[in-house]
């Protein structure tokens, strides 16, 4: 892998500065925080999907050893944000997270009626099973299919005609209908669960009356910070948010859930800290899911393969208290040349819990959809898929008319089809074999916004020479630390076993939310800011004190190595460290803020992956084994290959569970999951994974944040799915559109 | 809550004043004692009423054993339900072995028992008397990092870090055991750690790294 554009710490494959804790179980996730005092909480799910509570027996529970409280909808502390939510100046929302224990309805199956407080887990999780709750049932409804004609728009976009949500015609509507050469088919996913390794978990505790401590497994450390304190009518400032290392999220940490609200009233009312992790069933009801979508595409094209026109319809599974929606159609609309373009969104409410974006969120379920379609659609036409793709792609933004920032599609499309060897793929499918087994080869392609926000970064430089950074960020795995440290490294001209970097805290300045592939972007903008002003405020200093650099300007000095130095004449050379000393000052501070500007408006910003897979299926037996993948990113610049390819894999694997394993299954006569642990929902194990490559273009984007980066956490996943369908289909002449493709669908 | 704490000497047999089997028969005779009143429906409500239950249970459901954990021996009086897991975790403040399902479905909670590895959320505590655990925080050797730790930070064997340990005493384990030979076997004989962020080829190579380099695993 080559660095187009930094040559020092940025693009090196640095080990993780947090490597060591996470090796020697070290590193503390967010119920392995020890206080005086705790106690454990369990919750109590419903057993119906839609009701009321008729009754509540907690005597039993309350006088099982050790505990201490029993809190449900008649007796748990109020929360006064759950009164004010619909403030008359207010919009009236459009639904709203469910309120834990607020009244005794029931809107999902495993809904939290009750949570137990003991003073240990066993004694609380023995008391849970004895509260006693009777329901007066209503009928439910649960099944997407039966249900699907009562599907509408999204309130947002009816109450908005500009909403992006809105349903989308570029040239006629509908064109492909009249096409001669045209295809038309649907789509379906199942829904899907983020699943992370560490259980949500949160231990809550209330320091005094109005002030707050969480150490709570979260994507969004000011964003819980926010809503807790709206929640209970306490000062911002009075929330304290830890989530200092984060088991994995996958998006699920992008909202504040009942359980966290459960764990913090548990509290109140036993006036000690309380732990409450879920247990991996809850993990399916209560944290959300990537929402079952139907979709529908329909194309139609030359017979020298361009597009004329795309129709793609989605509808997504929301719940009935909150409409999620997600950018499902976004994809289909930016992608391809296609005069014609048409997109229709709808959700459709069901008696389930409300879904929260799961990684590649929408743009994940609208690429299977697209890319499966675009296969099918070149060989109608009998055209290799990659020089389809390379037929239709365009060099501006079809549906904002904007030119791109940057796009190195094309680049990323070549590196990948020469690295799975391409060439090897047989144009008609089922016709080349590995001893018994079926080969073949399949494409798909990913997109996803290069999103920035605004972020703020304290720095400060102390008279050892260390640097020590702060924002409130977090790091769900991605290597955020790391990314920092060499982007502060690069940025001062400092060696990065200086620097520190400090996260997962609501005490540092704040960062938006780490959720759309935007952390490196936002935050690392400001890392780049907060260092470009340690190094004004060095030059300043020399400036004014040091007869050597009289008058010198940053822009005239060079830093490196910890040293800053006049390039003109190289023997004024000092050390940061000795800058500060010779002051007498035992630091500088800096707080800078970052966000993007008015380019947003000019450019149209993606980041773009492609993916190749090979796979191998078994004729008789209909097994699918995934040979190898090739994962191609055009991500800007890389900051750290290790951390950025692995970053890449995992989504690589997530698509494999997409695409072969992954679905829930629910019993429709009671509305619940039947798929509700690991063994029965399948993520991809290690004999799943196969040989994974990555690689990345590594050009900067400069026009979307000085240090060149693009996100890459969602477009590891987007199209990998499709990839892989595509692949069976080329090995068995088999299209699969209903997701995962299990080997009974092939026999 | 305290549960490391000295033992009761009440026993003349066994070592250092442990009697597992003194421990075991009061266990089973005050269980019997609170099933029998779980047979007498009136007697379990008025017991439930005047808290019987907990002071009884409370009083005598403890059991007493010796645990060699990460070098350490460690005399406990602890519940029968109590899996080793939730021991390390809740009670001996051992956070690095990880909760991921608790059913024995992930293997974040890999623990080496007598050498072997183990699920830590399918093992009462109870029943490792005398069993010499290793944990996580147990494998490095002082400051200095057990071989394969050193090759998963190496190769970047991992992301968020939750599955981590459990993969660490898994791998240490599967080459051990000698079920490292190839990509495929080492895939095999791993495939009980589960790894959402998906770095399993890291995990691979980090294995492989280790066994071909031959160091005292
Ligand atoms: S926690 Fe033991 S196997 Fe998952
Ligand atoms: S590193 Fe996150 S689950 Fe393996």
């Amino acid at each position: 892998m080559k660095d187009y554009f930094f040559q020092d710490s940025v693009g090196k494959p640095m080990d993780r500065v947090d490597g060591r804790q996470k090796v020697t179980g070290a590193a503390k996730y967010s119920a392995e925080y020890e206080l005086p005092n705790m106690t454990h909480a369990v919750l109590v799910g419903s057993i119906i999907a839609k009701g009321r509570i008729k009754s509540m027996d907690t005597k039993k529970a309350e006088n099982a050893p050790g505990v201490l409280a029993v809190l449900y909808h008649q007796n748990a502390p109020k929360v006064p944000g759950y009164v004010q939510a619909a403030h008359p100046s207010e919009p009236k929302p459009v639904g709203q997270p469910l309120r834990a224990f607020y009244d005794d309805k029931v809107y999902f199956n495993g809904q939290p009626v009750a949570v137990v407080v003991a003073d240990t887990l066993e004694r609380a999780m023995y008391a849970a099973h004895l509260v006693k709750v009777t329901y007066e049932e209503e009928k439910h409804a649960t099944d997407f299919t039966k249900n699907v004609s009562k599907a509408f728009l999204p309130t947002a976009a009816q109450r908005n005609p500009k909403h992006p949500l809105n349903d989308y015609v570029r040239g006629k509507k509908d064109a492909y209908k009249t096409a001669d050469i045209k295809i038309e088919q649907e789509y379906v996913i199942p829904t899907e669960v983020h699943n992370p390794m560490e259980l949500q978990s949160i231990v809550a505790h209330w320091e005094a009356n109005d002030k707050l401590t969480v150490y709570d497994k979260t994507q969004a450390v000011i964003g819980t910070q926010n809503a807790f304190a709206k929640d209970w009518d306490i000062p911002v400032e009075n929330v304290k948010v830890i989530a200092t290392f984060v088991g994995g999220a996958f998006g699920n940490g992008l909202h504040t859930w009942p359980h966290e609200t459960a764990a913090i009233m548990a509290a109140k009312k036993v006036n000690r800290p309380v732990k409450l992790v879920l247990t991996r069933e809850q993990m399916f009801t209560m944290v959300g899911y990537r929402p079952h979508a139907w979709q529908k595409v329909g194309m139609s094209a030359t017979p020298d393969g361009k597009i004329t026109a795309i129709t793609h319809e989605a509808i997504g599974q929301t719940s009935s208290y909150e409409e999620f929606t997600e950018s499902t159609l976004q994809q289909t609309r930016m992608m391809y040349t296609s005069p014609n373009v048409t997109t229709r969104y709808r959700i459709l409410p069901l008696d389930v819990s409300t879904p929260i974006w799961m990684r590649g969120p929408g743009e994940a379920t609208g690429a299977f959809a697209l890319e499966s379609a675009l296969d099918e659609m070149a060989h109608v036409i009998g055209m290799d898929p990659l020089e389809f793709r390379m037929r239709n792609h365009t060099d501006r933004d079809p549906e904002k008319d904007l030119p791109w920032s940057t796009k190195y599609l094309k680049e990323a499309m070549q590196m990948g089809a020469e690295r799975i060897g391409w060439s090897k793929r047989p144009n008609i499918p089922g016709t080349l074999k590995n001893g018994e087994w079926l080969v073949g080869y399949g494409m798909g392609v990913g997109t996803f916004g290069a999103n920035r926000g605004r972020a703020k970064v304290r720095a400060v430089l102390h008279d050892d020479g260390t640097v020590v950074l702060q924002c409130a960020t977090t790091d769900i795995g991605p290597g955020t630390g790391t990314a920092m440290v060499q982007i502060a490294a690069q940025n001062l001209g400092l060696a990065p076993e200086k620097i520190i970097f400090e996260l997962g805290s609501s005490l540092y300045p704040p960062s938006p939310s780490q959720g759309g592939s935007a952390t490196v972007a936002s935050v690392g903008s400001a890392v780049h800011a907060a260092c470009k002003a340690l190094q004004q405020r060095l030059a300043t200093l020399v400036a004014d004190n040091d007869a050597g650099f009289k008058g010198a300007t940053a822009d005239k000095l060079t830093f490196d190595n910890g040293y800053l130095s006049l390039a003109a004449t190289p023997a004024a050379r000092v050390s940061f460290a000795d800058v500060l000393k010779r002051q007498k000052l035992k630091e500088i501070e800096v707080t800078e803020e970052s966000k993007p500007g008015d380019e947003r408006t000019k450019y149209s910003m993606y980041s773009y992956s492609v993916h190749f897979a090979e796979v191998h299926v078994h004729p008789l037996t209909g097994q699918i084994k995934v040979a190898k993948i090739v994962s191609c990113a055009d991500a800007g610049t890389i900051v750290n290959t290790k951390t950025a390819g692995n970053q890449m894999i995992g989504g690589a694997v997530g698509g494999i569970g997409m695409a072969l394993t992954e679905g829930t299954v629910m019993d429709h006569r009671f509305g619940r999951y039947v798929t509700k642990d690991l063994a029965e929902y399948h993520v991809p194990v290690h004999a799943d994974a196969p040989a994974i490559d990555v690689f990345f273009v590594n050009k900067p984007d400069l026009i979307n944040n000085p240090n060149g980066t693009k996100g890459i956490g969602e477009i590891a996943i987007i199209g990998v799915a499709p990839a892989i369908a595509n692949a069976v289909f080329n090995a068995t002449g088999k299209r699969i559109r209903e997701l995962p493709i299990t080997p009974d669908k092939l026999i | 809550m305290a549960v490391e704490k000295d033992l009761p000497h009440t026993c003349s047999q066994g070592e250092k004043g442990q009697c597992p089997n003194e421990a075991r028969r009061d266990f089973l005779k005050y269980s019997s004692i609170l099933t029998a009143f779980a047979f007498m429906p009136n007697m379990a409500v008025k017991a439930a009423d005047l808290k019987l239950e907990e002071k009884l249970v409370s009083a005598f459901e403890k059991v007493n054993v010796t645990l060699n954990i990460n070098g350490k021996k460690r005399k406990l009086s602890i519940e029968p339900r109590t899996t080793l897991l939730d021991l390390l975790r809740e009670q001996l403040n051992l956070t690095g072995t990880k909760k991921g399902c608790d059913y024995g479905q992930c293997g974040a909670c890999t623990v080496h028992v007598d050498g072997q590895r183990v699920l830590s959320c399918l093992s009462l505590a109870a029943m490792q008397d005398g069993k010499k655990i290793t944990t996580i925080e147990g494998l490095a050797d002082g400051h200095e990092l057990h071989p394969m730790q050193a090759a998963f930070i190496k190769h970047d064997g991992f992301q968020c870090g939750y599955c981590t340990p459990g993969q660490i005493m898994s791998a240490v384990a599967c080459i051990r055991e000698g079920h490292a030979d190839s990509d495929d076997e080492i895939r095999e004989y791993m495939s009980g750690n589960i790894c959402r962020c998906g770095a399993y080829p890291n995990i691979v190579n980090a294995i492989k790294e280790v066994k071909n380099g031959g160091q005292k695993v």
